[in-house]
Formats: C-alpha cells, structure tokens, sequence
C-alpha cells in the first residue's frame, strides 16, 4: 500500500513539475523515474525483479527486438526502447530533410501547383499535413508548414491564422492514421504488438473518413477570412520552389531515404524488421549520406525528449508494478458494468479530455497497461481498446492550444509574426472540430467492432 | 543630439518613473517608447494594437501556457519578445530613446549607449499620487499597486536574470518620494550630460 501510494505521489509531482515548467521535463521525468527505482522499487517493494523489468535494458539483447516475422508484443512495460530508437531514428531523417530543403521545397510546389490562391492553398495545406504527418512527427511538419503559411500569407494578403489552425488539426488527425505518425501510436503499436498495417487498416480508415468532414468543415468555417481580395492586383515575386533546394545531392538523397523509411515502414509486417531495426538503418543511412556533416545531424537530435521518454516509462513502470494501473482498469469496469460501449465511450472521451490538456505521451503510456486489463477482465478484444486510445490521445490533443506538440509549434510561429493565437481564438475552431473526429471515431469503432 | 543615448527606466507603479522619462524625452528630444512602442510594433506588422495591449508587460500563465522545443503557447512572451527585438533594432540603428519597462536594462545592457535609471517611492507617497491620478480610494489604491507592482515583478524576473528593483542591475537608483518629478528629472539629466560630455 505505502509503494503505491508513493507512485502516485511521484507521478503526480511529475506531472505538475511539468506543467510548471520550472525544470525541463527531462530532468523532470528522470528525476522522478529515479525516484520510483529508489524509493518504490528499492525501498518499498524490495524487488530488483521490479528494476530489471522497468529498465528492460534485456530486451535490447534478443533477437525480436530486432526482427520478429508478424509483430511481437513487448512483454515489459517498462522502458520502451523501440519507440525511443524509432523517435531517434526519424529525427535524424528529418533533420536530413529539412537541411536538404524538401519540406519548403515542397510547400512551395504546392502553392505553385494551385497558383497561390488562398482557398486551394488552404485545401492542399491540409492535405499535405495529414499524409506526411503519416510518417513524421508532427512538430516538423508544422514547423515547415506554418512558416511558409506565414510566408504566403504576407505575399498573398492573407491572415494566415485560419491555414496554421487548419494545419495543426491535420497533422494531429494524419499522426492518428498511421503507427509511426505520434509517438502515443507507435508506444501503443509496440507495447502491444500492432503492426504499421493494423494502424492503417483501423485508426487510418477512422481518420480518413474524418478527414472528408474536416476538409469540408474548415472549408466553412474560414472560406470568407480566405476568400479572394477584390482591389488593385499588384504583379507580386513568388518564391521559385527549387530556390528552397540548398544542395541537389542532399535533396534527391533525403527523398530517397524518406522513401525506403515509408516501404519500410509499411512492409515491416511481412519483411519482419521491427520498427526499431527501421530507426536505426534509417539514421544510418541518413548519416553516411551526410558525410563530414553527419556530427551535425547527430548534435541536432531533440536528445531532451529521448531522455524524458526514457525516464516517463520507468515513471509509468512503477505505476504498472505496483498495481496502480490495474486498479484504474477495475474502476472504468466497474463504472460500464459490463456494457463495452460505455466502456469504449469512457477511454474515448476520457483520453481525449485529458489529452486535451496534459501531454499525451504519457497518459498513452499510463493507458497501455489499464486497457490491456480492461481486455482480459472483460473479454473485449484489445484492439478496439487500443484504437479507441489512439484516437482518444490523438485527437483530443487538437481541442486547445497546449493538448498537442503541434499546436504548440504552429501558435508560436504565428505568434511570432505577430498573428496571435489565443486560446479563444484556437478553441472556437478546434474544440468544434475535435468534437466532429471523436464522434465520427466513436461510431466508427461501434458500428465496425462492436 | 549627435551621440546616441538609450535610456531605460524601470520604475514601481505610482512613483512617478514614467512621468520623469517623458519629460526627459521631450527635453532631448528622444523618441519616448511606453505602450506607443507597441503602437509603432502594430503598424509596423499590421497587427490589432488591442490585442498586443492585452498582453503587454504581463507574465506568462504557466497553467494555460506550454513549451516544446523552445516554441510556446503564451502569448505574454511572444509580446514581450517582439518588443525586446524592435528595441535591439532601433539601438542597432543607433537611435536615441527612452524607454519605460518591457526588461530594457537588461535587454540593452551590453549596448555602448545604455544607461538604466529605476525610480521608487515611498508607499504613502505612491498610494497618495495613485488616489489622484485615478481617482481611487486609499484601499484601492494599495490594491491596484500591489497588483501592478507584481505583475511587473514577475514579468521582469521571468525574462531577465537579475531581480527587478535589485539596484545591482542599474546605473541608478532613485527614491522619488523625497524630491518629486522635477528632482527624479534633474538628477536623470545630470547623468545624461556627463554622459554624453563623455
């Protein structure tokens, strides 16, 4: 009783160091992880079992990590290192990326290919966040994106608010449809076992079908704030695309490794490479394409949300060893009774709601071993709760300015350019929004599964 | 004036800081920056002036805010550094200017032209110019002095890493209870002469 309560204390005090923002989270989530080894685990439960299942340093060591025909369930739910050598991986890819110029490079084909006319540019902006928020994370992609909104919008005359807030939807939506698109899918993806393909076949039809609404929604909401400016039309300089391509080598070699990483990432069921094999001969290739510029790359990685992942999961381990977790499942079970559409319901909206406002990364985590208790008391199969958590952590993050890394990215570049985003301003749009994916979705998972 | 002279001046709320450096401002004829730098921020970017006003020289909610990777929600912040760069770039230009609040001492500090002033005041003498100039009773006095004074505080020692008010972090500290505006005045202007003799 004293270790459980004390892993609530530390995990609550990590999550209110974190909101506070007075540590950086890493030092934040180790500090805490260190806590839980020491206190919790050492301590309290005595149990050096308990340390070596949290650190899971052992699964490193053994062949599934690295090849598993199928998809292999990781049998901890301690640190999960698949995910954390994903993450890195990507990050080096994108850092190729974006240092080649394809993402500017390819914003500005776009709003060439719709003559940079705002509606259009609205339309395929969002299109393009959700397709490449697929394979990349979010925070890139809306760091690419609404710059360059920025951009157009001075050179068009355009507010470009409604595009950014449109964007970071998109980007949240496209992360839901794919298993490597946010990291609460590819911890759900590899905690539990579910392959690229299972994503896309399950969240990526929910998503798709929510896209259709989206595009129509946004399309009302902002097509007067975007419509065409009648007046004087002064012959304007549009940027050439190609002027975003530093060095024609880098570009054609970082669309050539963008490429394998997405064969890769969606053949992984059948080539049998886990996602962590695919990180990591994606950075690989990544770095000796880069040459003498390889240690930059290396030095550019976000090694402060490699680190805060790693302590969140011992955080998290220790909620799960001392049976916090399991007696969260048993309330919601007791609360749905036996009805698994209230259950659905309930980690639906309650994962949005709190996605809504706290990181996502680690209720997602927190989730895993709750719904994973869920499936065994009840006898609902594990997917439908696993998608249900998906789109739960996903969208709900889009309904205010801090639920999600991209809309925190988005409002600040605009907020920098002096284009305010609020939180009035955000929710009007996006709560409304949030709200049409998480009934689509909830219908969806009732209609297909139930 | 031929040598530049960048004068910032931070100042507790009802000490009469802010009246000393406009008269100081007509005097050298320096363009005054207090809320009008956020009207020249507007026009420059073609942004609601009432929007920036809501956020000016406030500190940043930490509980409807959120950091990642450097890149924030709160738009207290995004206020204040837009300003922090009009500053650097008008004392880059090698403009003259007096400014009130918005961290210029420290913004500015390793500039060749700065020289900082903090003007303070005794609490009675303060809540006694507050109670005139708006009209207020003694308790509301008080009470929007605490409040304003700690809104500047905390917005200060957020974005600066010396505390507002220490005078370690200033040329000058001035009490202006004792001597009014026109004292807080000559002592300022002594120093900009010596200065600009220099």
């Amino acid at each position: 009783m004293l270790a459980q309560v004390l892993a609530v204390m530390i995990f609550v005090l990590m999550f209110g160091l974190i909101v506070s923002e007075k540590i950086e989270r890493q030092w934040v989530s180790l500090g805490c992880g260190g806590l839980m080894l020491i206190v919790v685990f050492g301590i309290c439960m005595r149990s050096g079992e308990a340390v070596r299942k949290t650190l899971n340093v052992g699964e490193l060591a053994t062949a599934g990590f690295w090849y598993a025909k199928g998809a292999a369930e990781s049998a901890s739910s301690g640190i999960n290192w698949a995910t954390i050598l994903f993450i890195a991986g990507m990050m080096i890819m994108v850092e190729g990326m974006g240092k080649a110029g394809f993402f500017r490079w390819l914003c500005l084909r776009i709003a060439k290919a719709v003559r940079y006319r705002a509606i259009p540019i609205l339309i395929t902006f969002m299109l393009m966040s959700f397709v490449l928020s697929m394979f990349i994370d979010s925070i890139t992609v809306i760091l690419f994106l609404a710059a360059v909104t920025v951009e157009l919008g001075e050179l068009l005359n355009f507010s470009p608010v409604p595009v950014i807030l449109a964007e970071v939807f998109c980007a949240n939506l496209g992360g839901s449809s794919t298993m490597c698109g946010d990291p609460p899918n590819i911890i759900i993806g590899t905690a539990l076992g579910y392959t690229f393909g299972d994503f896309v076949t399950n969240t990526g039809v929910l998503a798709a079908v929510s896209l259709l609404a989206i595009l129509f929604y946004f399309y009302f909401c902002f097509r007067k704030m975007l419509g065409e400016k009648k007046g004087v039309q002064v012959k304007k300089e549009y940027p050439e695309p190609v002027s975003a391509i530093k060095n024609k080598k880098d570009f054609a070699m970082s669309c050539v490794i963008f490429g394998l990483a997405v064969i890769l990432l969606v053949t992984h069921a059948m080539t049998g490479l886990t996602v962590a094999s695919i990180g990591i001969g994606i950075a690989i290739l990544t770095l000796l394409s880069a040459g003498r510029e390889a240690a930059g790359l290396l030095k550019k990685v976000d090694y402060k949300t490699l680190l805060f992942f790693i302590g969140l999961f011992v955080v998290v381990g220790g909620l799960e060893e001392t049976g916090i977790l399991k007696r969260v499942a048993d309330l919601i079970e007791m609360i749905s009774g036996d009805n698994v559409y209230v259950m659905i319901g309930i980690v639906l909206w309650i994962s949005a709601g709190a996605s809504a406002f706290v990181d996502n990364i680690p209720f997602a985590a927190t989730m895993i071993p709750v719904i994973r208790s869920l499936a065994q008391a009840t006898g609902l199969d594990l997917s439908v709760l696993a998608w249900t958590l998906a789109m739960g952590t996903d969208v709900g993050g889009s309904a205010t300015p801090i639920g999600a890394s991209a809309n925190v990215v988005g409002i600040s570049i605009a907020s920098q350019n002096g284009h305010m985003i609020g939180w009035k301003k955000y929710c009007k749009y996006l709560v409304p929004a949030t709200i049409i994916v998480m009934l689509i979705g909830m219908a969806g998972i009732f209609v297909r599964y139930l | 004036m031929e040598r530049q002279i960048i004068l910032a001046v931070g100042r507790e709320f009802g000490s009469a800081g802010h009246e000393a450096a406009e008269i100081l401002a007509k005097r050298h004829g320096m363009m005054f920056l207090d809320h009008a730098l956020l009207q020249n921020v507007a026009a420059e970017k073609n942004i609601d002036l009432n929007l920036l006003m809501q956020y000016d020289e406030k500190p940043k909610n930490h509980f409807l805010s959120r950091t990642v990777a450097g890149y924030t929600t709160a738009l207290e912040e995004h206020v204040a550094r837009i300003q922090f760069d009009y500053l650097k770039n008008l004392a880059d230009k090698g403009k003259s200017f007096v400014v009130v609040g918005r961290c210029a001492e420290f913004v500015l500090k390793d500039h060749p032209a700065m020289l900082s002033v903090f003007v303070l005041g005794d609490k009675k003498t303060k809540c006694k110019r507050i109670m005139e100039k708006y009209d207020l009773s003694e308790e509301e006095a008080l009470k929007m002095m605490k409040r304003k004074d700690a809104s500047r505080r905390n917005y200060h020692n957020y974005y600066c890493d010396g505390k507002w008010g220490d005078s370690r972090n200033y040329d000058l500290c001035i009490n202006g209870s004792k001597i009014g505006v026109e004292g807080i005045v000559e002592i300022i202007d002594h120093l900009i002469r010596q200065r600009m003799e220099q």
